[in-house]
């Protein structure tokens, strides 16, 4: 089936483009080496099916990814992709879209990679709000270097580096997020509800501005029991729902007995929610669609082109000329 | 009313106030204003600078900065200002030591002579207000030091500055240096017209109130000189006959990311690299570019290596400290086959160094940093024109081989001032559109070229070209690869790039004949000096040759047949090289200076080398002192 669509940009001129209809198996590439089990599966199916439902096209998708499990998402999406270093997956994508605002650009990253070694880049990332999808794929451990304590591994985690168990309190992602300027759009997830992983995903990707999903995600290999008591009770996850968020199915609503409506235009209520650990809030914490991107602030709408250049180079040249004396 | 010289010294003072004096006419002079941070005396040094590139006469102007922003007022190590070469011939560096200065207070002035700054008797031009300072402590300090210098063969002249501005201005320290400035143009008789006019360029942001009084303090400065000072020099200069640029070297980097066609520049805030996005900030978005002041050194590089991956060419700028910060992702560009450049404005090093002082202690780490083989272009300019091209050329070198090329400036070209022809602008400057057309089927994202290396190179929004870049080892398809093969296939490609350019370049020209008894090789800003020295050398029947190097990495054909003309071949270098007449040094452990070890592993000739890492631009008489003692 074919379909009509017109895409405006910034690099490409006016153009018409025909789509084709494509498939998850499109969006595929290559078998995923992750363990038997590991929640990044379950992300990569819902970015997968979130790509084949909004139709994008493989050629103008980016998916941006530093070092770790998660990060090797990219490899596995039929897009282009970025697998660069530990911790600056976020200055590389934002980088991308300063670029090329016409394409769509995803990040994916862990707790170690977004929440330790890139913590700078995260802050600076939600105060840009710049529009990009990010995934934070928190499994709470080092899996990729064999098991050390992550800044979000439960106090008590032991590690390979905590052999006597973690010292410190888990770091929080969402209070983090929803106390730095700018923020405009946070929600959590976990891997185990792939209904609302991808109402989510797909709802951070529809927002304009940074989307922040922090996604739950177990790790058969290092933490195998770890959201065991969460997974085996449903009364311990708590469903956020609103007509401006997500809405829960009647077949969901039959196993998650525990929602409340939340207004994700409610900053204070989402800040309390987002302190919660048991229940685990699942939904939309925040949104405000009506913070500026930062690529639009600076986005210069005039045609750049080599007259104009040449234009204002002559200008500042101008400003530095000593001119030879006049006949 | 015309002095004997032919120049008529006082033809625009239009006040009546004349005077017959002879002019002593001389080649070159080097002065210096120095004050305390905020008064000023950077502003009239600059403008002094471009009054005198205006007249003709050839010009190299200097910053003094001291450390801190606001230091505390009268200390030592407060001076802040400028210096400024002037001559007949075409200035190419800081020159020697000072023959004239402008002091707004005896301590800054200390600070000078005892850095060794200024020639021993030199001439010096003292505001005499503190005199009688009411604090004791501050009038002894004064006349003290008036009574040392004078003892000790300085020519003194005590000028009351304060009481002369205070008739135009009610707070001095907003216009002493514009009186500085016309007793500047009156020593040297230069056109009191080109003076106003700079005023009125210099302040053209402010009404015209305030370019009034300035220009009021400017005649005044200019006829109590006049009628007061016996300083009268005429240097002899013929205007250039064609339009000249005088710019900074920082300055003239930003133009030439202007002239690029590059759009974004990722940095953030280092000393002394910070001023060309200061300039850039303003100017680029005036041609539709973007500086983004990225949240660290790190960001600003991950930035710019997304930027250019997306296919706009991106430039980051810093100095030494944000170098090594931005290793790890000059890495990843040069894994990933990303065009990129780099600006590192060099400063002293290691750590945190000397900020506002002139190193080249970076060469090493910019050819062999980042972990692993990872070859990257270094290019050094040698002049403020260079400067301006050197970004043009480095951005064509980088889309070219998709390679990192890092432009190596250091602070002495960042603060120095020297006009250059004004560049002719050339469409073929800019960045080619970025190339949206379908990949051919079957094409690979690193379908290396067996010989060179090259790979064509996909660009998001290319149809068919989807892959997933990655910093690990991989195939020709970008997969994770890490069968041994394929590594040593892929290190090889990126390695072959550097000879591939290689072959592209031409041999350097030797400054001087091709034989002699020895060649003089350096890089980067210490070529005008080391030029100036050899050239001086020649004239006194010395057999001595230069050559400065600009492509460090790779290296330019035909070096080994050059050096072969010459008896001995020395570098001369401004960072460190272990001193062969200390008592532990000998050839089992001596450290040779970083230019020096690269040529000499490259050609295994015996290479010599002298460098200091004083914080300062190597002067031309340190060079030929050198030089002497090379030659026996």
């Amino acid at each position: 089936m074919m379909e009509m669509t017109q895409t405006i940009s910034s690099n490409d001129c006016l153009m018409q483009l025909f789509e084709e209809r494509r498939e998850i198996e499109d969006y595929q590439k290559g078998v995923p080496r992750w363990c038997t089990g590991c929640g990044d599966n379950a992300i990569l199916t819902a970015v997968q099916r979130l790509c084949r439902d909004e139709g994008l096209m493989p050629e103008k998708t980016v998916f941006v990814s530093g070092i770790g499990c998660s990060s090797r998402l990219p490899h596995y999406m039929n897009t282009y992709g970025f697998h660069g270093i530990h911790g600056r997956a976020l200055p590389v994508a934002e980088g991308v879209k300063m670029a090329r605002p016409d394409l769509t650009v995803f990040v994916n990253t862990g707790d170690g990679d977004c929440c330790s070694i890139g913590a700078a880049h995260w802050i600076h990332a939600v105060r840009y709000n710049m529009d990009l999808t990010m995934m934070l794929h928190d499994n709470q451990i080092y899996g990729l270097t064999k098991m050390q304590a992550s800044p979000t591994s439960p106090i008590g985690t032991k590690s390979n580096t905590t052999p006597r168990g973690s010292y410190l309190e888990a770091l929080n992602p969402l209070t983090v997020t929803l106390g730095i300027s700018n923020v405009s759009f946070v929600a959590q997830v976990v891997d185990w509800i792939p209904e609302v992983l991808y109402q989510v995903i797909s709802a951070a990707y529809h927002h304009k501005g940074f989307s922040f999903v922090r996604i739950i995600q177990r790790c058969p290999e290092w933490m195998p029991k770890l959201m065991d008591p969460w997974l085996h009770d449903p009364d311990r996850v708590l469903l956020l729902h609103h007509d401006d968020g997500i809405q829960i199915s009647s077949s969901l609503a039959r196993t998650y007995k525990r929602t409340e409506e939340h207004d994700p235009a409610n900053m204070n209520r989402a800040r309390e929610i987002a302190s919660e650990y048991d229940p685990i809030p699942v939904g939309i914490l925040y949104r405000n669609p009506n913070v500026a991107c930062y690529e639009d602030l600076r986005h210069d709408p005039r045609l750049r082109t080599n007259t104009m250049i040449r234009t204002g180079i002559e200008a500042e040249f101008d400003k530095f000329t000593v001119w030879p004396e006049k006949e | 009313m015309t002095s004997t010289n032919g120049r008529n010294a006082t033809s625009s003072n239009g006040n009546g106030n004349v005077h017959n004096r002879l002019r002593t006419t001389i080649s070159e002079h080097i002065v210096e204003i120095i004050s305390d941070s905020g008064e000023g005396a950077q502003k009239c040094g600059q403008s002094f600078g471009s009054i005198v590139a205006r007249t003709g006469i050839g010009v190299w102007t200097v910053e003094i900065i001291p450390a801190e922003i606001r230091p505390p007022a009268r200390s030592v190590a407060g001076a802040s200002g400028n210096r400024i070469r002037i001559g007949t011939k075409r200035m190419t560096n800081g020159g020697n030591e000072t023959d004239l200065v402008v002091a707004f207070n005896e301590q800054v002035l200390l600070g000078r002579v005892r850095t060794g700054e200024l020639k021993h008797g030199c001439t010096i031009l003292l505001e005499s207000m503190w005199r009688d300072n009411p604090d004791p402590g501050v009038s002894r300090s004064y006349v003290d030091t008036v009574e040392h210098l004078v003892a000790a063969g300085y020519r003194v002249y005590e000028i009351p500055m304060e009481a002369e501005c205070l008739k135009h201005v009610s707070d001095a320290r907003k216009g002493k240096n514009m009186f500085a400035l016309g007793m500047l143009c009156s020593i040297f008789g230069l056109d009191l017209q080109i003076g106003r006019d700079q005023i009125a360029m210099t302040f053209s942001k402010k009404s015209a109130q305030v370019i009034e009084k300035n220009i009021a303090l400017l005649e005044d400065g200019y006829n109590w000189a006049d009628a007061n000072l016996a300083l009268k020099y005429e240097i002899p200069a013929e205007r250039s006959s064609e339009a000249q640029i005088v710019v900074n070297g920082n300055t003239a980097l930003a133009l030439g990311v202007l002239a690029s066609g590059m759009e974004i520049c990722a940095m953030y805030p280092i000393t002394p690299a910070t001023s060309a996005s200061h300039y850039l900030s303003d100017a680029f978005e005036k041609v539709g570019g973007i500086v983004h002041q990225a949240e660290d050194e790190i960001a600003a590089c991950a930035f710019a290596i997304g930027a250019s991956y997306a296919g706009k060419c991106t430039v980051t700028i810093t100095s030494g400290p944000g170098y090594s910060l931005k290793q790890e992702a000059i890495g990843l560009a040069v894994m990933g086959e990303i065009p990129l450049v780099v600006v590192n404005v060099m400063r002293g090093g290691p750590s945190t160094g000397q900020p506002t002082k002139t190193e080249q202690g970076d060469l090493m780490t910019t050819i062999f940093g980042s972990h692993g083989d990872a070859p990257k272009v270094v290019i050094a300019p040698g002049t403020i024109e260079e400067c301006f091209y050197s970004v043009i050329t480095a951005r064509k070198i980088a889309e070219t081989f998709n390679m990192v090329v890092v432009i190596l400036s250091d602070a002495n070209l960042a603060t120095s001032q020297q006009p250059f022809t004004r560049p002719d602008f050339d469409e073929s400057w800019l960045a080619p559109p970025i190339d949206q057309s379908a990949v051919p089927a079957g094409a690979k994202p690193y379908d290396w070229d067996d010989r060179t290396g090259l790979a064509r190179r996909f660009i998001p929004g290319q149809p068919g070209g989807m892959h997933t870049l990655t910093g690990l080892a991989h195939d020709q398809n970008s997969h994770v690869a890490y069968d041994p093969e394929i590594n040593q296939k892929g290190m090889r490609a990126r390695s072959l790039k550097l000879a591939a350019l290689q072959k592209t370049l031409v041999p350097p020209t030797v400054f001087g004949p091709p034989t002699g008894d020895l060649l003089v090789i350096g890089w980067g800003s210490t070529r005008g000096a080391i030029e100036e020295a050899v050239e001086s050398l020649r004239s006194e029947g010395k057999t001595v040759s230069s050559l400065n190097l600009t492509f460090i990495q790779p290296l330019q054909p035909g070096i080994k047949e050059i050096m072969s003309g010459f008896k001995k071949v020395i570098t001369i270098e401004n960072n460190w090289s272990d001193d062969p007449g200390d008592e532990m040094i000998d050839e089992n452990n001596r450290r040779y200076s970083a230019l020096a070890m690269l040529l000499r592993s490259r050609f295994l000739v015996d290479i010599d080398c002298w460098s200091e890492c004083r914080g300062t631009p190597l002067k031309p008489n340190t060079v030929r002192r050198v030089i002497m003692e090379k030659l026996g």
